[in-house]
């Protein structure tokens, strides 16, 4: 398909992000998820915190809120709330999604409100130039851990599927067919979904922990990656590709819904 | 037996059934004392007028709920006290900065932090001012009775509405629950916000094409596909690093409401005419005021009570205006010195200013207050 | 009708003196008069001393508490050494029978309001007999409008038992005097 353009603000570029980023590429398997679905773009909300990836509902025509730090869910919460006709997504950091918004993540996920989210994870904190994030590996650099960093990372799938999302997935900016076919389930289930897209930052964590350019990064996932079932997470190790959770429970606008309706608040 | 037809209502209370006439129909809270039956009570009557309630998991996620209810076009409702307020403040920004219209409900309780949660005060007064950061218009209305409650609600939604701003209503632990007949209007005056025009879709959600300061705010979901960020802006909604555009971004926000400040600003006055001894109160303090006022009178001194009703825009040139007479002004509050530095500011020095504090958690008693004014005056 | 009329109702949290506080009010604001009930808030309204105050007048009500109560009820004895034991000479201090007021000078009428709960009709009416004294006793709203508003305030199925209470408490009032 050509038509990625026409979901785009051409007018908005050139973009902000470095040579080599990996967001572009996350954002082509969204918009061609939602070109592949025929979402009504006059329905669909765009809903972003803070940080790089957060920069990406800027360039792309659709309404758009750019909220606070970590906040994007509670914000896209009240938009799904308010208007569940609405399709709602999310696009999120590392730092943003599991750090500061961390709280916000868990519950979205509890409640499986019909949000779809896409978790950008570059493993640092990238718009403030370099701090380790909650996401990168033990033991690799970064700003605020120039001695090797000694926190652990979180398993975002793991997190989310414990705690209530009802699909989650893991691609990468190298498996880019992948990634927009999990988007696009995602945006198809009725309920909370998180699709992590393991991506990469050449400038900040690559540069600082040697791992090479943009191509070597690139090259590094697609020769350390392995499909879920066949081992276990450890970002700095082996990424794990796949499908984690699929699953069908109430949604939670549906079931407000119907409290209204068994209420007669909507006659 | 009365004819008209009087309610019996507690304040939290009637600050619901105030923002459901105002067409509340989103409610997004946290439970915190003293505030909590407005969160309950909006979880009993949304859902039965079609609304939506829902309990967030902290105190900035409701506040970023009703902020994204409000851009689908639905009026909502926040309410919490202190330390939640400080904890909604940084989103309270980005509805400044964004424009978008919510009301934000605090009752004031003994701080700072936890404090005594249940205890009434009025130290949160600079907060609803200045408490996110940043340069950014303000509106608080403070409540002194039940019924003012209610109809100070519907002010509360006709202004966030009109102005396109986030709309404080503030009062202290008294006010929200005691309860109070109430005689409501027949009619109350509803204000929705300006709209683009249907279709109008190469609309510029920033651009003030009234030219006054507020420009019109369309739907999530109608097509528009525009644009909204904290980031400072253009008129278009995108981020901009222009210091002509932010500079003009910053001084519309300001103008919007300064330029109507004195329009928005409202109080009340008793025993005014030849005051002498001007005392300045609000909230519960207020009620107290009143009474001292009135024994004052009776035994010959010539005092009055003027009560600010928006805290912020504060009622600056009618307070001048009833100081005329004035030989002093006295302001007891529940705080250690908060409301008399906006007093002070506006009397100038053209006459004596007089600070009584009370930061026990107590409020003001009758005889306390009347032997500490008299005193005051007796200097 | 003075210009101000205060009561001060007191017991231990769970005793229902906060609802019974609500409906005096409410039974003024039923006969044009107007009223403002307050209640202590907090952890003590759930088990340690309660309090709730009505303030009733026909003119406006500005300070909402009560200053100088003219009717102090205390249902424990907790609550008669909080605020029975100092209150002020003007004050009618009405205690329930049980409570102990012994170490103390200040008059008080005593009625078994409890004890008529438990033997005659359920423990948890004791607040409802209460309201009957006080309203029939201070005469500040007629029976009629305080048992309308009771009616608005008492779970469903249970308007027969509260009535019979709300009447004993007017007929503990008769005897009182």
């Amino acid at each position: 398909m050509n038509n990625t353009l026409e979901y785009m603000r051409e007018n908005r570029l050139p973009h902000i992000w470095c040579p080599g980023c990996g967001n572009g590429t996350v954002i082509g398997a969204l918009i061609r998820a939602i070109d592949a679905l025929g979402l009504d773009t006059n329905k669909t909300v765009l809903v972003s915190g803070i940080g790089c990836s957060s920069r990406a509902p800027g360039y792309m025509k659709f309404d758009a809120l750019h909220t606070t730090h970590g906040r994007a869910l509670p914000f896209a919460t009240g938009i799904k709330m308010a208007n569940p006709e609405l399709n709602v997504i999310v696009i999120s950091g590392d730092g943003d999604a599991a750090a500061i918004g961390g709280n916000h993540l868990i519950h979205a996920c509890r409640r499986n409100i019909d949000i779809t989210m896409v978790i950008i994870n570059n493993n640092v904190y990238g718009m403030t130039s370099g701090q380790y994030s909650p996401l990168t590996p033990t033991g690799r650099l970064a700003t605020t851990a120039v001695y090797g960093n000694i926190d652990r990372t979180f398993d975002l799938p793991s997190l989310c599927g414990a705690a209530g999302a009802t699909y989650v997935a893991r691609a990468s900016v190298y498996h880019v067919a992948q990634l927009k076919n999990y988007i696009q389930k995602g945006l198809e289930n009725k309920g909370f979904s998180m699709i992590e897209a393991v991506s990469i930052c050449p400038t900040y964590f690559g540069r600082r922990n040697k791992l090479g350019d943009a191509p070597a990064m690139f090259n590094w996932i697609k020769e350390n990656s392995t499909m879920y079932k066949q081992g276990v997470m450890e970002y700095d190790k082996q990424i794990v590709i796949g499908e984690f959770v699929n699953k069908k429970d109430p949604e939670y606008t549906k079931s407000y819904t119907e409290l209204i309706e068994k209420l007669g608040g909507n006659k | 037996m009365s004819e008209e037809k009087v309610l019996f209502l507690q304040g939290n209370e009637a600050c619901v059934l105030g923002a459901l006439r105002a067409g509340m129909r989103f409610f997004a809270g946290y439970p915190i004392t003293p505030s909590s039956e407005i969160a309950e009570i909006s979880s009993i009557e949304l859902p039965k007028v079609g609304g939506r309630f829902i309990q967030m998991e902290d105190e900035i996620a409701s506040m970023a709920a009703v902020i994204g209810a409000s851009m689908t076009g639905v009026k909502a409702m926040t309410a919490t006290s202190g330390p939640g307020f400080s904890l909604k403040q940084e989103n309270i920004g980005f509805a400044c900065m964004a424009e978008v219209p919510v009301v934000v409900v605090s009752i004031m309780r003994m701080g700072p932090s936890t404090g005594l949660p249940t205890s009434p005060a009025q130290g949160d007064l600079m907060q609803a001012r200045w408490g996110t950061h940043g340069d950014h218009p303000a509106i608080c209305l403070i409540p002194s009775s039940v019924k003012e409650m209610y109809e100070f609600t519907i002010r509360a939604f006709n202004l966030s509405e009109k102005y396109r701003t986030p709309v404080i209503l503030m009062t202290d632990e008294v006010i929200a629950h005691m309860r109070e007949g109430v005689k409501l209007q027949e009619n109350y005056e509803i204000i929705e916000r300006k709209r683009p025009a249907p279709g109008a879709f190469n609309y510029q959600p920033f651009l003030d094409i009234d030219g006054d300061g507020v420009p019109p705010m369309a739907p999530y979901g109608e097509g528009y596909k525009f644009h909204v960020t904290g980031l400072s802006h253009d008129e278009n909604g995108f981020a901009t690093n222009s210091p002509e555009k932010n500079e003009k971004l910053l001084k519309r926000l300001k103008y919007k409401v300064d330029k109507d400040a004195e329009e928005i600003a409202t109080y009340s006055e008793y025993l005014m005419e030849d005051a002498e001894y001007v005392l300045v109160a609000l909230g519960s303090v207020s009620r107290t005021a009143q009474n001292v006022a009135r024994q004052l009178r009776a035994n010959g001194v010539k005092a009055g009570l003027f009560t600010p009703k928006t805290l912020w825009p504060f009622p600056e040139a009618a307070l001048k205006r009833h100081l005329s007479a004035a030989k002093l002004v006295i302001v007891p509050e529940l705080n250690l010195g908060q409301l008399v530095l906006e007093v002070e500011r506006i009397v100038k020095g053209s006459c004596e200013v007089k600070l009584i504090a009370k930061a026990s958690g107590e409020l003001f008693k009758t005889d306390e207050l009347y032997n500490q004014v008299a005193g005051v005056i007796g200097e | 009708m003075a210009e101000r009329t205060e009561f001060r109702l007191s017991g231990s949290g769970g005793q229902g003196i906060i609802t019974a506080g609500i409906v005096l009010a409410e039974a003024a604001i039923l006969e044009g008069k107007n009223a403002i009930q307050t209640q202590s808030y907090g952890p003590e309204a759930r088990g340690g001393a309660s309090k709730a105050e009505v303030v009733i007048s026909l003119g406006e009500i500005d300070y909402p508490k009560a200053t100088v109560p003219n009717y102090l009820l205390c249902l424990t004895s907790e609550a008669f050494r909080l605020f029975g034991a100092d209150a002020p000479e003007e004050t009618v201090v009405i205690v329930d029978a049980f409570v102990d007021t012994e170490g103390s000078s200040r008059k008080v009428i005593s009625v078994p309001i409890i004890q008529t709960a438990q033997s005659d009709f359920k423990p948890i009416v004791a607040n409802v007999i209460a309201l009957g004294f006080l309203v029939a006793y201070s005469e500040i709203v007629t029976q009629e409008a305080a048992e309308t508003a009771l009616l608005r305030r008492i779970p469903k199925g249970t308007e027969e038992l509260n009535k019979k209470a709300l009447a004993a408490g007017f007929a503990l009032a008769k005897t009182a005097g």
